[in-house]
């Protein structure tokens, strides 16, 4: 009898490891948007550490602060429309805003036709701009950022 | 990302980027994990049933496979249903919700064949429940698997949030307005409504309505409350007109505690908005004002009203008040059943659960530590734990607003409940009766429940799911470089 109660209190600690194990794996992952986050892709990722080319997307200030999207060299559309990369709830956002794009190994932000415009930094958005790591894009009351 | 380069959607309008590309790009769904952890949690399920019948010296048939099998089955219902309508949701959600409502069933049952054949002090004889229970699981699975189909995007439920909240809000008080006939009193509480044979306790289905009209209405006017009024010791207070939702909010939540004498209800309800509140505005001020409000109106009710004395006082000390009616009998025979399971437990049915009254809803989790122990009531909670956990994770990765306030309020409501309960059962508060989610005897907390986890996987499927790639459009050469290159006109 105490085999069965020591054997079931084992079991359901099993499950609770298992279960644990199963989101281990999201833990680490940027957030669960891209694919690339994953840690079967994370190896094959580890050589371009060294490098300083961009890797993600973070959000630094706004609503959705936190947010991070791992680039994975297509391009990211920032706007209020739904099917945007980005997803921005701000009345201060256009529908379309801004695109990031990668050419060659560099980021270039490009203003869409925005009502209220895209800063880089201090400057207003009018041709595409190169975007170096770690300097803020503002667009609306979200400002982003490239990180490696 | 290796191999298969991808392909830009040059000259294809339609081809969609993520479907088309190798499926090293497309990120798993992770039903087949899910599928394991079910089965596993059927599995210790069934096991538990075993041990309860070997505990209490009943035959063992193959009976007790087939009913093992049948939750499977049951189970296995709704992770196809999850398949087909929300493939990419968390697979971790749906195997704790099946192995906590599995061992509440377990408890349920085991309760039953303790007080069999009891007769009470009115004459009536215990009515066993376990079969009602299994029941109403399947019926909370049906109303699970409706949710995720005939939502395919929680979305749209801001769009009604306004509605939502009406409905939510009269649900919440009709049971304390109607007169007795539709709205008895039990236990003290007037929580319930009786139409016919069925007894529902409206405010269950009230806490998911209302947190769907918090978020939606945060949403929209979130700016408004991000507004700094006057610092004061650090914190930015907001305005005073500001203020107004959260004095509403606390105005139900007294009219809750006053009508219907609910502590539980209305120390959740209030907790839930508050953390909305947090969540959407990230300002500490709002938590200490609404914790403020809440601790006045607390000491203010004890003032006033008895029963609420009464539970602070069975919560200072329960056994000086044993004997007192309605006084500390059920807290104490609560800490006696804890204190007998120790570290290890009894043994699933060697306990005495017939010694611990209403054991089978407020207090189904002292039978639990009594049976499982210390270690084993550990591993509840952790199971509750994965459980939110996977729930805020949804609501941080989801990626508009409405579905990061709603995801997380819903774990969170989860998480509290678990902690109102717990705590009164171990005598960290006072005790309020709320019930246990997913263990408690009761089908309206079981079907609020799978609602709620049904919009809890469709955040997360939201959340994981690859996002659509954005439309192709015709290539344009690279704009910096237009001015100075000729582009012909597509024909």
């Amino acid at each position: 009898m105490q085999l069965t109660r020591a054997g079931f209190l084992v079991l359901l600690w099993l499950f609770v490891l298992a279960a644990l194990r199963v989101v281990r794996s999201d833990l680490y992952a940027a957030s669960g948007l891209r694919a690339s986050g994953l840690p079967g892709f994370r190896r094959s990722e580890k050589p371009a550490r060294g490098s300083k080319a961009p890797r993600q997307l973070v959000v630094t200030h706004g609503a959705l602060t936190g947010t991070r999207i791992s680039l994975d060299g297509r391009p990211i559309l920032i706007g209020r429309a739904d099917d945007s990369t980005l997803v921005l709830d701000d009345d201060f956002a256009s529908t379309r805003h801004a695109r990031l794009s990668m050419r060659g190994t560099d980021w270039y932000v490009e203003d869409l036709g925005s009502t209220n415009g895209t800063y880089l930094d201090r400057d207003k958005v009018t041709a595409p701009l190169r975007v170096p790591l770690g300097t803020p894009i503002r667009i609306g009351k979200t400002v982003i950022e490239l990180r490696s | 990302m290796k191999g298969s380069p991808v392909p830009t959607g040059e000259g294809s309008p339609g081809a969609s980027v993520a479907t088309s590309t190798s499926p090293g790009l497309r990120a798993p769904t992770r039903r087949g994990t899910e599928l394991v952890m079910l089965s596993f949690a059927a599995g210790l399920v069934t096991l538990a049933l075993i041990l309860v019948e070997l505990n209490q010296e009943r035959s063992l048939s193959l009976r007790i496979l087939y009913l093992g099998l049948a939750y499977l089955g049951l189970f296995a219902c709704a992770h196809l249903a999850v398949r087909r309508w929300a493939p990419y949701a968390d697979p971790a959600i749906l195997p704790c919700v099946a192995l906590l409502n599995g061992l509440g069933l377990v408890v349920i049952h085991r309760i039953d064949l303790a007080m069999e054949g009891t007769v009470f002090l009115d004459g009536s004889v215990w009515d066993p429940v376990a079969f009602k229970q299994v029941i109403w699981t399947a019926i909370g699975l049906l109303l699970f698997a409706a949710t995720l189909k005939f939502l395919p995007d929680h979305r749209m439920l801001a769009r009604f949030g306004y509605t939502f909240g009406l409905v939510g809000l009269v649900a919440l008080l009709l049971p304390g307005v109607l007169p007795g006939f539709i709205a008895p009193t039990i236990n003290g509480a007037k929580i319930w409504l009786r139409i016919g044979p069925l007894s529902i306790q409206p405010g269950e289905f009230a806490k998911i309505l209302l947190m769907v009209f918090f978020a939606a209405f945060l949403v929209s006017k979130r700016d408004l409350f991000t507004v700094a009024g006057r610092r004061f010791l650090g914190m930015d207070l907001p305005r005073a007109r500001d203020l107004g939702p959260l004095f509403a909010a606390w105005g139900v939540t007294v009219a809750v505690m006053v009508l219907q004498k609910d502590l539980g209800s209305s120390l959740l309800f209030f907790g839930i908005v508050l953390v909305l509140l947090y969540i959407a505005t990230e300002r500490a001020a709002w938590v200490v004002l609404g914790l403020g409000l809440f601790s006045g109106g607390a000491v203010i009710a004890w003032k006033l009203f008895t029963h609420v004395q009464q539970r602070v006082s069975n919560w200072q000390d329960p056994i000086a008040r044993y004997e007192v009616i309605g006084g500390g009998y059920q807290i104490s025979q609560s800490l006696f059943g804890l204190a007998t399971g120790g570290i290890g437990g009894a043994g699933l049915g060697a306990g005495r659960p017939e010694m611990i009254p209403e054991a089978n809803t407020d207090f189904i989790t002292a039978v639990i530590g009594e049976e499982l122990g210390f270690v084993g009531f550990a591993a509840l909670l952790l199971i509750y734990m994965v459980f939110a956990l996977r729930g805020l994770r949804s609501a941080i990765a989801v990626r508009d607003s409405f579905g990061k306030l709603l995801g997380g309020g819903l774990a969170f409501a989860v998480c509290f409940q678990v902690f109102i309960v717990v705590g009164g059962v171990t005598k960290l508060i006072p005790m309020t009766g709320i019930t246990a989610p997913f263990l408690s005897y009761g089908g309206s907390s079981l079907l609020a429940n799978y609602i709620l986890v049904a919009l809890l996987l469709r955040i997360s499927a939201a959340a994981r799911s690859p996002q659509r790639a954005p439309k192709p459009k015709p290539q344009q050469p690279a704009i910096a470089d237009q001015h100075t290159v000729m582009v012909e006109r597509p024909k």
